[in-house]
């Protein structure tokens, strides 16, 4: 097993220090070090989405991240989208627009979508489709997922 | 709501002037949802919490000679190790357990394998440790000697003479007599109703068609691996937090397979991420229990993405034949069904639904249906969203499609001849009340998707129509009705697609009040009344019953307190939209909720249903979708979902079922599969292999509700979760013969099955 590593790294804004074996992968340390379970594991593999967050502000698997490669970058995760009093314009349309059904892979598609609307504020249909395909979801059938991305992008268009 | 969510055609019931349903309040679990606070099986945190891990077999059917885990026990780090030893001895008990009879013994065999493994992946021991990973250390130290077993994962060879056997001494059920066959065989059940007589109406008949057709098996496919931790306390208590469709069915479950009282377990459901049938039978529950009660620590088992393809229940493949006849008119006169399902390790499938549902949208007067469930050295088969209709569905939409084209007849004009009505009599007996297939089947004819022109080259559109039950069962809840005019809700049905608040509306509508004013809970199995699964499209029916009947129950114990107030008698006291009245008097219903305290204290009211009896649902997908010739790749272009959804209590979740059950059913019709190699190993169990539709793989998915209300329920509510995955591998089949001039009778349409169809036919332009 060898020794723990120590690692330090920050995660929604906050400097964070964690100690890890080196056949951890981040979203282990995330969900069962950190408690941070808004990530979850659907496949471990980097299949499904479910585990995504943003790592240097590019969205990753974080099954597939080592916890020892978090040493030195910032993350942000599904409980940083909403800040203290209002949820984000995202998470408001997957309400409204009942984007989600069972709710296990909402939060890697929030964090997919973040980033999507974050480089390109006004994707077309076929572009929220395309940067969503890593994110599975079997509930919904995505209608309402691509719809809600959609009118998420108007709002925040009108807020500006 | 102006924006581009855009919702689903409804045509309404007349009648209806309801104020909450039809509305689309945000969901009660929705912020938690989306803030990633939700708990779901695998978020739970406990004190002294370890992991296990599963090991599962090798081998697809071996005899077990021995099991020797003293070096995985010596393994640091380990606290527990268990195989069925640790299981009591069940024998030959059956129990009810709410969906009907279970044998235990194979329910506790297929947890963990007792002497025998019967498909690749069968659970065989388990370890629990300080943490998954030294727990799948141990696995591998774990010596199990096996004794290999002839293979066989197809039903059609199961069932021939000579076959080997999976279960000794297998009797064939026979249904819907009830006896038993007299020699052992792999067939477990034979389903067999015949009225009229068929030979002389297909003598007789203008046009018969007879094909066949397969399906391979087919996963659920929900994102959340099963999870499930158990705490065995010193005192004899079990506590299990559960990904479960049932939190009562997985304590009985519990209960039986180890054998406790059932009121020494008590089963917290969790935020459950998707189930379509696949988490009503418990696999971890009774695993992660002893290891329990054997280290003294809560234990935790989430499995694997492999251990969830190669270890649950998915849905079987199938081999149907179905002989339809039509007179001069395009009258059916005759059908002939024969289906062979296979269940997989184990007895019991879904063949029982498959003959109920396979002529389920027509009237024919003579039929004659044989289907049998047969055991393969495959994991054992469960329910997957309208089981065993899918099958059924692609094949004989198949053959009416044909037909209407023989006929030089619209498919739409040909199901609506012959389509089942009030009054008509299904092949296996029971009588339909009142549904919506014709007003569907209308509304699709009438629909601009069906008007409108195709056109281009390998392009195709196809119809189809589908059908599912919804069941009744039994259903609780218990209410307290706040001081502040809201009302608490207490109920026992998990909650996968916002049934918490399409149950809270019900009570709402009934008080007159707002549904944001409900605060629904999904209790534990010691805090709420017995409640059946969720599953057979039963919750916003039966469940939204019980809250209406809880709702009744606060009104007339509110009338008292109203009489109180007033000096008058509670029988005086009228109650409508929301306010008590009796002659000047009146009072709204939360006036009168802040005035409970100082009348006799505040109310809890409580109700439980067993609604008897069936209803249906009927589902008419349009698909245009376009064959690429060079690839077989087929690509949807247009898809809309019509159905007969009985009142849409809350719209958008109903428009969700219809979108989410369509896509499953273009994964399908499409590309999903087992794929098996000869020694029964599964090829494909990571979902990058097993290739489920991704967001770029389908198009939106249009939706039509018709309300034709349920005469069963009070404000007309149907079940509508499952019907929707029915419809599309016919539609698409159809679709896929008029872009190609070729019948696709095998699933799933996969680009190379596709591809090989088009060069064995020629180019395939049409
Ligand atoms: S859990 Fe990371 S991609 Fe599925
Ligand atoms: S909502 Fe259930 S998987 Fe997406």
């Amino acid at each position: 097993m060898g020794k723990k590593i120590h690692v330090s790294t920050t995660i929604n804004g906050e400097a964070v220090e964690f100690l890890c074996e080196a056949r951890q992968s981040f979203l282990e340390v995330l969900r069962d070090t950190l408690t941070l379970t808004g990530a979850k594991e659907g496949c471990n593999n980097g299949n499904c989405g479910a585990c995504t967050v943003l790592m240097n502000g590019v969205p990753v698997d974080s099954c597939l991240v080592l916890a020892v490669e978090a040493d030195g970058a910032e993350f942000e995760t599904v409980e940083s989208i909403a800040t203290e009093e209002h949820l984000h314009p995202l998470q408001e349309c997957f309400l409204e627009g009942a984007a989600l059904q069972c709710g296990i892979c909402t939060p890697g598609f929030l964090v997919s979508a973040k980033a999507l609307l974050d480089n390109q504020p006004e994707p077309t249909e076929e572009e929220i489709r395309f940067e969503l395909s890593g994110n599975l979801c079997r509930c919904t059938g995505y209608d309402k997922i691509v719809r809600a991305v959609q009118t998420a992008s108007e709002r925040m268009k009108e807020v500006k | 709501m102006s924006e581009n969510f855009n919702h689903a055609q409804i045509i309404k019931d007349p009648e209806d002037n309801y104020k909450i349903l039809g509305t689309r309040p945000v969901r009660h679990d929705g912020v938690d949802k989306v803030t990633g606070r939700a708990v779901y099986a695998n978020d739970v945190q406990l004190q002294g919490l370890v992991e296990a891990a599963i090991l599962r077999s090798p081998e697809a059917h071996a005899r077990i000679l021995s099991i020797d885990t003293s070096e995985a026990e010596a393994h640091p780090g380990v606290l527990a190790v268990t195989t069925s030893a640790d299981f009591p001895d069940l024998g030959d008990k059956v129990a009810n357990l709410g969906e009907g009879p279970v044998n235990l013994a194979h329910l506790a065999a297929n947890c963990l394998a007792k002497d025998k493994v019967l498909y690749k992946g069968h659970a065989v021991a388990a370890v629990a440790a300080q943490n998954v990973h030294i727990a799948r250390e141990a696995l591998d130290l774990i010596k199990v000697e096996y004794e290999p077993l002839p293979v066989i994962t197809d039903a059609l060879e199961a069932m021939k003479d000579g076959a080997p056997l999976l279960h000794e001494g297998l009797l064939t059920n026979l249904v819907p007599g009830g006896g038993k066959a007299e020699t052992p065989s792999n067939v477990s059940d034979h389903h067999h109703f015949k009225r009229g007589d068929t030979e002389a109406a297909f003598e007789a008949a203008h046009i018969v068609v007879e094909r066949e057709f397969t399906t391979q098996t087919v996963h659920q496919g929900y994102i959340e691996p099963h999870a499930a931790t158990a705490h065995w306390n010193q005192d004899g208590q079990l506590t299990v937090w559960a990904s479960t469709q049932g939190s009562f069915s997985a304590r009985e479950q519990t209960s039986e397979v180890l054998q406790v009282p059932i009121s020494k377990v008590k089963v917290i459901p969790c935020e459950i991420g998707g189930g379509f049938g696949g988490k009503i039978p418990v696999y971890l529950e009774p695993v992660a229990a002893v290891l329990s009660r054997k280290c003294g620590r809560p234990v935790k088992i989430q499995m694997t993405r492999d251990g969830v393809f190669e270890g649950t229940g998915p849905t079987p493949a199938s081999f149907m034949r179905i002989k339809l006849g039509v007179d001069e008119t395009g009258k059916m006169t005759a059908g002939e069904a024969w289906l062979a399902y296979d269940t997989g390790a184990f007895p019991g499938g879904v063949i029982g639904p498959g003959v109920m549902c396979v002529f389920s949208c027509y009237d024919i007067e003579h039929a004659n249906i044989d289907g049998y469930d047969v055991c393969v050295n495959k994991p054992w088969t469960k329910a997957y969203r309208a089981p065993g209709s899918t099958h059924v569905a692609y094949a004989i939409e198949s053959v009416v499609d044909e037909l209407a084209e023989k006929l030089e007849m619209d498919p739409i004009d040909l199901r609506l001849l012959n389509a089942a009505r009030e009054g008509t009599k299904r092949v296996d007996g029971p009588v339909y009340p009142r549904i919506g297939l014709i007003e569907t089947l209308e509304a699709a004819k009438n629909h601009d998707h069906y008007k409108s022109p195709l056109e281009g080259p390998n392009r195709g559109r196809g119809v189809a129509a589908g059908f599912w039950f919804n069941i009744g069962l039994k259903s609780a809840a218990t209410a307290h009705v706040n001081a502040d005019g809201t009302v608490t809700l207490l109920e026992g049905s998990t909650d996968i697609g916002g049934t918490r608040t399409s149950i809270s509306m019900q009570l709402a509508e009934t008080l007159g009040i707002a549904a944001e004013d409900i605060n629904p809970k999904v209790a534990d199995t010691d805090s709420v009344g017995y409640t059946d699964i969720t599953g057979g499209s039963r919750v916003t029916f039966a469940t939204g019953l019980a809250a209406v009947e809880v709702g009744k129950d606060i009104i007339s114990q509110m009338k008292g307190r109203a009489a109180k107030l007033w000096e008058c008698e509670a029988a005086d006291v009228e109650f409508s939209d929301g306010v008590f009245s009796q002659e000047d008097n009146s009072i709204s219903f939360k006036e009168l909720c802040a005035k409970l305290n100082t009348t006799g204290g505040l109310i809890t009211a409580r109700a439980s249903v067993d609604p008897q009896g069936f209803t249906n649902g009927f589902g008419v997908h349009i698909c245009d979708l376009e064959v690429d010739v060079e690839t077989g790749k087929v690509q949807i272009l247009r898809y809309t979902a019509l159905q007969d959804a009985g009142k849409a209590i809350h719209p958008s979740y109903v428009e969700g079922q219809m979108q989410g059950g369509s896509v499953q059913g273009i994964g399908w019709a499409l590309n999903e599969e087992y794929l098996f190699d000869e020694k029964g190993h599964m090829l494909n169990p990571t979902m990058l292999d097993y290739r489920m539709p991704t967001a770029l793989d389908v198009p939106m998915i249009d939706t039509v509700i018709i309300e034709v209300p349920n005469p069963s329920h009070p404000f007309g509510v149907r079940g509508v979760g499952e019907t929707p995955i029915v419809p599309p591998p016919g539609a698409i089949a159809n679709a896929v013969k008029n872009a190609t001039g070729i019948r696709m009778t095998d699933l799933p349409m996969s680009p190379p099955r596709v591809h090989s169809a088009i060069m064995e036919n020629g180019n395939g332009t049409s």
